[in-house]
């Protein structure tokens, strides 16, 4: 009998079934459950059936990020609604204006653990897989129907294994490594599938530079993402977990839909768009077109290490005439150690505009929203046309080391040609 | 699914910021979603769209945000069912969730055209052309989906299966 996939081990563990594997249709239990501003929807569909409270508020989490703080008074008036549910219910782990993006504070605040069943309400849930969990994004009504009865079906997903081997070249980040399997998949490649992220390039890999690549996972149709929990997420949660060790990863003779194999050390700052994430490409096939807007942040890219980035690029340079640059720290604990570290103070003087932990301008609704016929260069996830304002702008996405460089050239840059660049 | 019902046609990979566009999701209301859906693919959509019309769409409908905002648009518009090539992982199953009939059929696409009108056969299991000279049939649907379906949506498949 072939061995088993991490994917369908986490799903047997959750189902009760010892044998589930792919293509099998089980009913699980996840082991934690959250939502954002949609909470609103969820508890919307949740008192249709008119039960006390969630089966176990230990295991629910609520965040407000997406339009954080409210946008308009009808936000507010949801965020009140929302806190009145959380409040209702006893929920504890409920994070309000200020703190955070979901994706961010499920590993930030150790929520989450390796090897557990995650579901979120939204479609980056697949970041939480950077700590080895089995992260899915599901609707509102589906997570009431959690909320009621602790359980949901699940298909089991076929995993497609990405072997990255290799070092990454200067100027480039795991962010270029995404945006180059998104190249090589498409951006419905990984339709279902579980992406399982493996080789020599993960050991020195950050658990940041992981939920990028996780998060990224989706943008390519993926159900879950995982890199298996090793060292560097052991030292994370500061002992060894309790799980034993081969719950944690795939068998080796475990059965994998196809196996993609990628040497890092050739991928170079790579941008996509407009509109598709698979119309992705060297920089240099961008350079000159001109830049409007410069986001750094979001769940996909808005940790200390991103900030970091962007500021090694800034320091003693200024954003270009006629374009302004936007910095969403993607937690409370990023902004404090960016303010801690003179990071903060770096990007300021280059001219940033840092605006409240939270997804910010990412998802259009407000905090940078784009004008009919502007362009913007982001550090987020998604570039379909009219996501972050008029359906007339064009997004790029790029590294928060591309996107910093084209701020300070004004048009889309290489960050390599900038850094060697005299001050 | 009886009568005949207008076929809006749209593309491969039509996403939920094209269904439902991220600056209207601070209204919840359905009649607001209704206002706005397809606005991204379509601004003529939502004031030509007829209860009981059917979207017959390409590959990775749905694709993109969770945002169950985008199913909530399109019922509330009065969209009947969608025919796709396939859906994406999430839009599918909130679709499920809310009772909107999400069919997938390989061949409609190409047979039918936008703005022809259509019939949605049950017994046959086919979108089939008012002379009934073209037909296409769905792939059956999963046991596990059809029973919450059947009931209208998850809510009612629960309220039923708690005794609520």
């Amino acid at each position: 009998m072939a061995g088993k996939t991490l994917a369908e081990k986490i799903l047997s563990r959750a189902s009760g079934k010892a044998d589930a594997e792919a293509g099998d249709v089980v009913e699980a239990k996840p082991d934690f459950v959250f939502s954002h501003e949609n909470t609103f929807l969820v508890n919307r569909s949740f008192a249709e059936l008119g039960l006390e409270k969630p089966w176990d508020v230990s295991k629910v989490a609520v965040f407000l990020d997406h339009r954080s703080p409210a946008n308009t008074a009808q936000t507010a008036a949801a965020h009140a609604r929302i806190r009145e549910v959380v409040r209702k219910f006893g929920i504890e782990r409920f994070y309000d204006v200020g703190e955070g993006i979901c994706h961010n504070l499920l590993i930030e605040e150790r929520l989450i653990r390796p090897a557990q069943l995650v579901l979120g309400s939204d479609s980056h849930t697949t970041t939480a897989g950077a700590i080895g969990a089995f992260g899915a994004g599901i609707g509102a009504t589906e997570m009431a129907g959690i909320w009621a009865t602790g359980s949901i079906w699940l298909k089991v997903p076929a995993t497609l294994r990405v072997d990255l081997g290799g070092h990454l070249p200067v100027g480039s980040y795991s962010k270029d490594v995404a945006l180059q399997l998104a190249r090589k998949l498409g951006h419905s490649g990984a339709d279902y599938m579980c992406v399982e992220f493996s080789g020599s390039y993960l050991v020195d890999t950050t658990i940041a530079s992981r939920m990028v690549l996780c998060n990224m996972a989706a943008e390519m149709g993926a159900k879950t993402a995982l890199v298996p929990a090793d060292a560097t997420v052991y030292s994370w949660y500061s002992s060894r977990p309790s799980e034993d060790r081969s719950a944690l990863c795939s068998d080796d003779d475990a059965r994998f839909e196809a196996t993609i194999r990628m040497d890092v050390s050739q991928i170079p700052p790579t941008v996509s768009g407009p509109d598709k994430i698979d119309l992705s490409d060297s920089v240099d096939k961008f350079l000159d077109i001109d830049v409007n807007q410069a986001f750094v942040g979001s769940c996909t890219n808005g940790r200390l290490e991103d900030l970091v980035a962007a500021a090694q690029i800034l320091k003693d340079r200024h954003v270009a005439k006629g374009c302004r640059l936007i910095v969403g720290p993607a937690s409370r604990r990023v902004l404090e150690d960016a303010i801690e570290s003179g990071v903060a103070k770096i990007l300021l003087d280059a001219g940033a505009a840092i605006i409240p932990p939270g997804c910010g301008p990412c998802l259009g609704s407000h905090e940078g929203v784009l004008g009919p016929g502007e362009t913007c260069i982001s550090s987020s996830n998604r570039n379909f046309r009219g996501r972050m304002g008029s359906d007339d702008a064009k997004i790029y996405i790029a590294s928060p080391a591309t996107v910093a460089a084209s701020a300070v050239r004004g048009r889309i840059a290489d960050p390599r040609e900038v850094l060697v660049d005299a001050r | 699914m009886p009568g005949e019902h207008r076929i809006w046609k749209f593309g491969d990979d039509v996403n939920t910021d094209l269904i439902i566009p991220g600056r209207y999701l601070d209204n919840y209301d359905p009649k607001h979603l209704a206002l706005h859906a397809m606005e991204g693919a379509s601004p003529e959509f939502a004031a030509g769209v007829s209860r009981g019309d059917i979207l017959l769409v390409g590959e990775n409908f749905g694709c993109g945000s969770s945002r169950e905002q985008a199913v909530i648009a399109l019922k509330q518009a009065g969209v009947s069912a969608l025919v796709a090539k396939s859906y994406a992982r999430i839009f599918y199953r909130n679709s499920v969730n809310l009772g909107l009939m999400v069919l997938v059929s390989q061949s409609a696409y190409a047979m039918f055209d936008d703005g022809e009108e259509a019939v949605l056969d049950s017994d046959e299991n086919a979108i089939i052309s008012i002379d009934r000279k073209k037909k296409a049939f769905f792939e059956p649907i999963p046991a596990h989906v059809l029973k919450i379906l059947e009931q209208g949506g998850l809510m009612p498949y629960l309220r039923k299966r708690l005794g609520r």
